[in-house]
């Protein structure tokens, strides 16, 4: 029998109440996610990635206005989930998350070690020995060497601590982990060995991945599917080989494009405009202003459209299938 | 003015624009204000020349000292020991007004254009600053010539521009506004430190290229410095690698990016990842342990500790030399001895 996938997300919608009005920062997100699979979710600053995930993990402000849609974990949906079964069976249970920027957030004066342990207790209800034992042991995985964990977060190095909050959405034994730009404020070895890290969890363990990303070369190394965000909605959905191999998307072939790589002589190109407000996003495609295959049906909304091989892309050009 | 001579360049004049010699840039640590812990060698023991209307790049991975060489060249840190030497003076020697005057012909880009600006000024107000700073009185003249170097970061309409604020506009204009600032006093001279590792992947290129394009019609000297090796083969002529604040490998960008002589720059070349599915199938070879502590370097070539060749007895205990194992290509490693 075949099993519902891992997650399933449908027409996610989340909005913020703003001075400036109501901002649409998440506008009908399809996404399916299988069993020990890694989705890399790229885009760029400002086009709602952070905030999907965010609203995955019901992580939301204040000022939400609409929050609606189908979240679904092994085919049960979970948004009609009150909070506090959400926080018992689904946060932290199912699915953590390492933010952005997390290392940053330790704790100055708790030991990393307590501070791993946390979630075990929290959400599991552990007692401190038994939590601190397991989190020795998740600190192996990440490879960190145990007596770190009597330490306090400045006497770790950037990629130390960066392992450390791995370690703590680890430490539950979740099946997805939700990655908010992890690598992105380390150098360039200390990512390679973060990336390292990653592939062997998922190998080893079968845990899968949302990998929230701006750097296209840094997504490559894990993922299994691309999803490419673009103005709150995905704009591309296909498995890696196609999409950093042969992109469909107007927007995906331009930001491939744009791309500075090591063994390649021709020079990067920009992608000229800014993306649309999100305050009142066109009604058309919303890359459309930007898009060097523009014509007069851009100016409605283009649905989603299946290409052979699974992948989906949001643009007219694709229409029947064709390319 | 009296300033012009000390500018780093004038043009015409033959020779470097710049040459810095066993340059030390030490800060002393100290607990409690008096205990003495020792010194963070930032920058320890480092030369070279930089050309006129040249672009290099300082690459290395945070903590290896390229910031703070390059707050040594724009007179902002004091060398521990060691010189940089500019139109025949060294710059330790000049007095307060001589280095201001320098400082005019030096360019800085910062690394976060919004922490560049200042958020509670606009654009005309901080576009005036330097040319106050530097004696520019005349506020038609430093209206013109505001105007003029937003457009030549191609920030248009100015009239648009000048009066805005820096949180009105995306990161790619406040790094524009950033670079426009650093040309009003027309440098010979222009440091980017990490200009584009806070933009988006779109804007880098768009920031990158302006900066290659400036370069080239003011025929200025660009230093930038980046950890980003995938970005220098297009906007550099040489590739200085530091580790450790130390240079352990320089040569010209596409000979030291085809064949790298030194461990640590095969290891920083073979950790990046061109876009590319096969690259989740396998592990990558990244050397172990981190870059070390600069108060206390290791002895001798520092990247022993974690080189693939260490060879006992030798690279721990005597400083390598600098190596020419390729014409013009050099490279500090007991390798090519």
């Amino acid at each position: 029998m075949a099993r519902a996938p891992l997650l399933q997300v449908e027409d996610l919608k989340l909005s913020y109440r703003t001075e400036r009005g109501i901002l649409h920062a998440v506008d009908g997100v399809d996404l399916t996610l299988n069993r020990g699979e890694a989705l890399v979710l790229l885009g760029e600053s400002g086009c709602g990635k952070s905030s999907l995930a965010k609203a995955l993990l019901r992580l939301l402000p204040r000022n939400v206005d609409t929050f609606s849609g189908r979240v679904a974990f092994d085919g049960t949906d979970t948004m009609t989930y009150s909070e506090e079964r959400f926080r018992r069976e689904v946060r932290w249970v199912r699915v953590s998350m390492v933010m952005q920027a997390a290392m940053n957030a330790l704790n100055p004066v708790v030991k990393v070690g307590e501070q791993v342990a946390e979630p075990l207790r929290v959400h599991q209800g552990w007692s401190s020995e038994r939590a601190f034992a397991r989190a020795e042991e998740v600190f192996g995985r990440v490879g960190i060497a145990g007596d770190f964990l009597r330490r306090y977060p400045f006497e770790l190095s950037g990629g130390m601590r960066q392992r450390a909050v791995l370690a703590m959405a680890l430490v539950t034994e979740p099946d997805l982990v939700i990655l908010d730009e992890p690598t992105s404020a380390l150098d360039v070895l200390t990512q390679a060995s973060i990336m390292n890290v990653l592939k062997r969890i998922k190998q080893e363990h079968g845990t899968s991945f949302i990998l929230i990303t701006h750097d296209v070369g840094t997504s490559s190394e894990i993922a299994d599917r691309v999803a490419l965000m673009y103005a709150g909605q995905i704009v591309e959905q296909s498995d890696a080989g196609s999409f950093f191999g042969d992109p469909a998307h107007p927007y995906a072939k331009l930001l491939m494009s744009s791309v500075p790589r090591l063994h390649q002589r021709e020079k990067p190109i920009h992608i000229g405009g800014e993306p649309p407000s999100m305050f009142e996003p066109p009604s058309g495609c919303r890359f459309a202003d930007r898009c060097p295959s523009r014509f007069a049906r851009c100016d409605e909304m283009p649905p989603p459209l299946e290409l052979p091989g699974d992948r989906r892309v949001r643009c007219w050009l694709f229409e029947g299938g064709r390319r | 003015m009296s300033e012009s001579a000390f500018r780093p360049a004038s043009a015409g004049t033959s020779g470097p624009l710049l040459s810095v010699r066993d340059l030390h840039t030490w800060f002393e640590l100290r607990q409690w204000g008096f205990l003495r812990l020792g010194h963070v060698r930032a920058v320890d023991g480092v030369t070279f020349d930089l050309k006129r209307g040249e672009s290099v790049a300082f690459v290395g991975e945070s903590g290896c000292g390229k910031s703070s060489l390059a707050r040594t060249l724009l007179g902002l840190h004091r060398p521990t020991s060691g010189e940089v030497v500019s139109e025949g003076r060294s710059l330790g020697t000049l007095s307060g007004s001589e280095l201001k005057a320098y400082r005019a012909g030096v360019g800085y880009v910062q690394q976060d254009p919004y922490g560049a600006l200042p958020p509670f000024m606009n654009v005309r107000r901080i576009l005036a600053e330097p040319m106050i700073v530097h004696g520019i009185r005349s506020r038609e003249e430093r209206e013109a010539r505001a105007r003029q170097v937003l457009e030549e970061v191609r920030l248009s309409p100015a009239d648009e521009i000048l009066p805005k604020f820096p949180h009105m506009l995306s990161g790619g204009q406040q790094q524009r506004v950033v670079i426009a600032r650093a040309l009003l006093l027309e440098p010979s001279l222009l440091i980017a430190d990490e200009p584009v590792s806070m933009l988006d992947a779109s804007v880098r290129v768009e920031i990158l290229n302006l900066l290659h394009s400036i370069q080239a019609k003011r025929n200025l000297t660009l230093a930038f410095i980046t950890h980003d090796l995938s970005t220098v083969r297009h906007y550099a002529n040489r590739i200085f690698v530091m580790y450790a604040g130390r240079i352990i490998e320089q040569a010209e960008v596409n000979d030291l990016l085809e064949h790298p002589q030194h461990p640590y720059t095969q290891a920083l070349l073979a950790a990046i990842a061109d876009p590319d599915a096969d690259n989740a199938k396998h592990q990558r070879d990244v050397p172990a342990g981190e870059p070390p502590s600069l108060l206390n370097p290791p002895p001798a070539c520092r990247f022993h500790p974690r080189c693939p060749h260490f060879m006992a007895g030798l690279c721990d205990e005597e400083d390598p030399p600098d190596f020419e194992p390729r014409r013009r290509h050099w490279s500090a490693c007991w390798l090519h001895r």
